[in-house]
């Protein structure tokens, strides 16, 4: 169905297999962790407001002066099926692309969502494999499980994990994928983006509270703190809603 | 994902998914299989033991004074759950802190890693503090009555910044060597991480064996379950929490929210340890009490369960 090929890096997140397996040992944590910030994106997408595109444009820049290696900035869909992205092309040509970063696009199918799984995608030729817990129900026992499945079909370079907090469970399996040797975790700014299955729940890792335990963890990940909480701060009052960051919450109360 | 296609949304049902899934199940009903049980594999102790302490540490910094009839219909709400040690009230002088409440079985006695901290919040030094403890606790012990310490500013202190885990360690080993049967190790302001969380325990567990250990941790920058999993991993196998993740510390600005009860009961099941604890009794007795001090819970288990 895709008609235009597009040039940026490809990159498919797809719902990975569980299977019961005996777990690997736990190994050293990595020295560097890359964050994939979703927040523009998957954020967005699953806000009830939809905000303008200069708003969006002003929060991706605010991403990359934070530091952020790789945003993914917004999805090639129809706008019928997700009108928060239907200006994918006016924000792509108005972000400001700091040298060095990554600004992927999410081009999703249907079709290969339902049947791919991860060693598919990726002799499909994607660089990168992000594993989607996508409606948070996970825990640290399957997300090794899972990964430990996974690592035996894809190199461990070549994953990363996409934790939703529905369940307040992201982050203690994000330390499981990391303690297993994944280096590249997606999140997503004041956690944006609820969950679409669960009116009221909470959706994505905040990229906050992430940066907070990684920089605890001696981590390096290039990404200042406070810009990443101005940016947040933005895009909540943009978008009239709280943040749902813990870091956010106790910073603004001292 | 924005808007779902209407097809997409009736194939899952998400009710049936929650009613289902395992890690919502009652535990103790063994609806896990055990070839999913990686607990022994990876390390992990069998059976955790949660300390509650909503009705004390949570009630204690709600605005609302709570009646007495509906903190007493919330811990009986809460025994209901198979929580086998809830911490009902405590003792101190009604001018600083005003709930109070009278009857007690098993007794705690509070230290803290900092001297700063301390004194703003019982009005004295640490070495006299202890010296105060040891009085409660002789007289406790001579009563066959147990007692639980609790060392404050475990990862860090609101007035003094960084707490060193040998400083955690002395006061901890006081506590033990005085007769309590558990020392609880708390991140007050909730400003650690998985590495301080280790490296504190490993200096503490030189002087503590692990079974007489408890962490107590906030969740005020979202770092208590991944907190929490580090000292099960190192092999801490009793956990405090708060139903609903009330309250937090009067006396540290800015700190607030412990660990929710629901969240780790939730991550507990999931990893197959057994805790003896019903989540759905637990996530009801959240919402008796949330309703009664009227604030919405800090839960995330409860805001995906509810709203569904």
């Amino acid at each position: 169905m895709a008609t235009v090929r597009k040039v940026l890096p490809r990159r498919l997140v797809g719902l990975a297999t569980l299977r019961a397996v005996s777990t690997s040992s736990v190994g050293t944590l990595p020295k560097q962790v890359k964050i994939v910030e979703v927040g523009p994106r998957d954020g967005l997408q699953n806000e009830k407001n939809v905000v303008p595109t200069a708003v969006k444009i002003k929060l991706i820049d605010m991403l990359s002066e934070a530091g952020l290696p790789v945003i993914e900035a917004t999805s090639f869909v129809s706008p019928k099926w997700v009108p928060q992205m239907a200006d994918h092309t006016e924000v792509l040509r108005g972000i400001q692309k700091f040298p060095g970063r990554s600004y992927p696009v999410l081009t999703p199918n249907l079709k290969g969502f339902e049947s791919a799984v991860a060693k598919k995608l990726y002799s499909m030729g994607c660089y990168e494999i992000s594993l989607g817990d996508t409606i948070g129900v996970g825990t640290p026992g399957a997300m090794k499980d899972m990964l430990s499945a996974v690592t035996h079909e894809v190199p461990l370079f070549a994953l990363a994990v996409h934790c939703h907090d529905t369940y307040g469970q992201a982050l203690a399996n994000t330390l499981v994928a990391l303690q297993m040797g994944v280096s590249v975790v997606d999140a997503s700014v004041a956690g944006l983006g609820g969950c679409p299955y669960a009116q009221g729940a909470s959706g994505n890792l905040a990229t906050e509270d992430l940066v907070y335990m990684l920089a605890g963890l001696g981590i390096h990940t290039g990404v200042n703190l406070q810009k990443l909480l101005a940016a947040g701060d933005f895009i909540c009052q943009a978008l009239n809603r709280k943040t749902s960051s813990k870091v956010a919450q106790a910073t603004c109360k001292l | 994902m924005g808007n779902v296609p209407s097809a997409v949304k009736h194939c899952l049902s998400y009710q049936q998914l929650l009613r289902e899934h395992l890690w919502i199940g009652d535990s103790v009903a063994g609806a896990l299989d055990p070839a999913q049980d990686s607990s022994q594999v990876s390390g992990l102790p069998e059976y955790v033991k949660i300390v509650e302490v909503g009705p004390r540490d949570g009630l204690q910094n709600e605005k609302v004074i709570v009646p007495t009839d509906i903190k007493i219909e919330f811990i009986n709400q809460l025994s209901q759950t198979g929580l086998s040690v809830i911490e009902v009230t405590s003792f101190v002088s009604s001018r600083w802190v005003p709930q109070v409440a009278a009857g007690a079985t098993e007794i705690s006695v509070f230290g803290a890693a900092s001297e700063s901290f301390t004194k703003k919040n019982i009005n004295c030094s640490i070495e006299e503090s202890i010296g105060k403890f040891e009085e409660v606790i002789k007289s406790a012990r001579h009563m066959n009555i147990p007692v639980r310490g609790y060392v404050s500013c475990a990862l860090g202190c609101p007035y003094e910044g960084n707490i060193t885990p040998q400083k955690v360690t002395d006061v901890a080993k006081r506590l033990y060597s005085l007769g309590c049967y558990e020392i609880s190790l708390g991140d007050t302001i909730g400003v650690g991480t998985p590495g301080s969380m280790k490296k504190m325990l490993e200096c503490v567990m030189k002087e503590i064996p692990a079974g007489a250990l408890a962490v107590h941790c906030h969740d005020t920058y979202g770092q208590a379950l991944a907190n929490i999993l580090t000292a099960l991993q190192m092999g801490i196998s009793v956990v405090d929490s708060a139903v609903s993740g009330l309250g937090g510390c009067p006396y540290a600005k800015g700190a607030s929210g412990n660990v929710a009860t629901e969240d780790l009961v939730y991550m507990l099941n999931g990893l197959g340890l057994h805790t003896g604890v019903n989540l759905y009794k637990v996530m009801e007795a959240g919402d008796f009490i949330c309703k009664a001090v009227n604030k919405t819970t800090n839960s995330k288990v409860a805001q995906a369960s509810f709203s569904a």
